[in-house]
């Protein structure tokens, strides 16, 4: 799974926060922080985050794909 | 060939480059699609990295972008191009081929402006932030406990900087030639504010100067720096935040309008070349592009703006695989993010386009509020500090060139608004021109209509 949220989108209702607390988190009043690269565990969580986001600011890959594979890497090494 | 098929090459593999590659797929294109990405990773966020990531709670590897579908394109990562041949439609990449195409798109956006003096900028301990390999770096030194970290550059980026190293408990000093910091981009009055935001939350902001050297320890680490009030400041790590450079370099000889300020495009994206002349089938988006904005006078602006990116991918993707009578404009506002101390500071507009700026609503003390700027008596951006919000609305009324200041109350904020001048440094000389209001919901639609001949 992959994660990102369009923060000029964000208005910081913090939905995400409450249903993905591990995933999501605010930084002072309003600024979203979050992991675009969760735990797999956390689909259900991140896919109710996502639909609830009151502006629909979470954009959500499914699938394998997590972290940076990097094919070009693995091509040098 | 019709617009849907034949060969399209992107070069650069950021956001503008893989949307713009979303969106020709998404748009029917059938033909042959190749990427061309100087770094050898997929492409990858770059906000998070001098956020989230350096205040080490998201791995640095945790930044790659979704794609929003899958595109079937060939990659070439870890490849630069180095030239444009546009009569043989080709372009010359680092590995000594050459790719062909119909139709090219130029998304090679910025890089960080390196430390002026090589032998210095090799210390041990000098480090810029804008790729992964960057963040990666700097994270390791954050962690090691530097008794001081100097952050050279107050914009954003060394903002942010500085904000991570007090978030960490660590000793920081900021040096910016400027008065205050983001004084670029939000003028004087905003700027003031950060610089006391910075100030309580115990970074050592010297304003007014410069680094003049870097010095080593005579082992290759760097050991301090000297300011030019005299100062010297002894540091194991100096952030290099210096702003950035346009990746323009491969195309010089090229015939395209490409230089230091980037590669200037009409509003569809269509590349201009030396000569001013619109290209046809070369596009711009991104970071690299300087484009017309009809909201400011017609002024080519140069964006290093995330949502600039996505958005002009957009519009250039959409416009290489369209008739003429089918071509979009870019008319997106400019907006940005950044969070620092805590605090979600928001842009819509472009603030240094103003003469007058007004606080009109919430509470600078408080630092939550809105401040409007105004151009010769119209509304042309907002600021919201922890009031991400309200910006929509004053983006209808930037869009709609509504009379500056604004005539109504405001919640919270009862009374007419204290109009102070803008203190934009270094004005660029602004020319009279039409005002236009932007108009149409959806993509299709948006036009700019003229409110008011000039004259």
């Amino acid at each position: 799974m992959r994660l990102m949220v369009d923060l000029n989108r964000c208005q910081g209702y913090g939905q995400c926060v409450f249903l993905a607390p591990e995933v999501f988190s605010l930084h002072g009043e309003e600024a979203l922080l979050y992991d675009a690269a969760p735990d797999e565990g956390q689909i259900e969580r991140v896919r109710r985050a996502a639909a609830a986001c009151p502006v629909q600011a979470i954009l959500v890959e499914e699938g394998p794909r997590a972290g940076l594979d990097t094919e070009a890497d693995r091509d040098r090494a | 060939m019709t617009g849907r098929d034949g060969r399209i090459v992107v070069v650069g593999a950021s956001l503008a480059g893989l949307r713009a590659a979303e969106t020709l797929r998404d748009e029917g294109f059938t033909g042959s699609l190749t990427v061309v990405g100087e770094e050898r990773h997929e492409p990858y966020d770059r906000p998070p990295l001098s956020k989230q990531v350096l205040l080490g709670r998201v791995p640095p590897d945790h930044v790659a972008l979704p794609a929003r579908r899958p595109v079937d394109a060939d990659w070439r990562l870890g490849v630069r191009a180095t030239g444009l041949d546009l009569e043989k439609r080709l372009v010359r990449l680092s590995d000594g081929a050459d790719l062909p195409f119909d139709r090219l798109l130029v998304a090679t956006g910025v890089r960080a402006r390196p430390w002026p003096d090589e032998a210095q900028a090799a210390l041990d301990g000098v480090v810029g932030v804008r790729t992964l390999e960057d963040a990666r770096g700097l994270l390791e030194r954050l962690e090691a406990g530097p008794r001081r970290v100097l952050v050279i550059g107050a914009g954003f980026t060394g903002s942010e900087m500085a904000s991570v190293c007090r978030e960490r408990g660590l000793d920081v000093v900021v040096a910016e030639r400027g008065g205050a910091p983001l004084i670029g981009a939000l003028g004087g009055v905003l700027a003031e504010v950060a610089a006391d935001i910075q100030r309580a939350h115990g970074v050592d902001l010297r304003c007014g100067v410069t680094v003049t050297a870097l010095e080593g320890d005579g082992r290759g680490r760097l050991a301090r720096a000297r300011l030019s009030d005299g100062a010297a400041l002894e540091v194991d790590v100096a952030v290099v935040a210096l702003g950035a450079v346009r990746n323009t370099e491969w195309l010089a000889g090229s015939g395209l309008a490409a230089g230091p300020r980037g590669v200037a495009c009409d509003a569809g994206c269509h590349a201009f070349d030396l000569n001013g002349v619109v290209t046809d089938d070369v596009f711009v988006a991104g970071d690299v592009a300087r484009f017309p904005h009809p909201v400011y006078e017609y002024q080519l602006l140069a964006l290093e703006h995330w949502g600039n990116a996505v958005a002009q991918a957009e519009v250039a993707a959409h416009n290489m695989v369209s008739p003429g009578v089918r071509k979009r404009p870019h008319l997106s506002l400019p907006a940005f993010w950044s969070s620092q101390f805590g605090v979600n500071i928001k842009s819509l507009g472009v603030p240094s386009f103003a003469d007058e700026v007004a606080v009109v609503q919430g509470s600078v003390e408080e630092r939550r509020f809105v401040a409007v700027y105004g151009y010769q008596g119209r509304v042309t951006a907002a600021v919201a500090f922890d009031q991400a919000m309200w910006l929509d609305f004053y983006g209808r009324l930037i869009e709609a060139a509504a009379p500056f200041p604004p005539g109504f109350d405001t919640v919270g904020r009862p009374g007419k608004p204290e109009v102070l001048p803008a203190d934009v440094p270094d004005p660029a000389v602004l020319s009279h021109g039409p005002t236009v209001a932007v108009t149409g919901h959806l993509p299709d639609e948006r036009r700019v209509t003229l409110l008011r001949p000039p004259g």
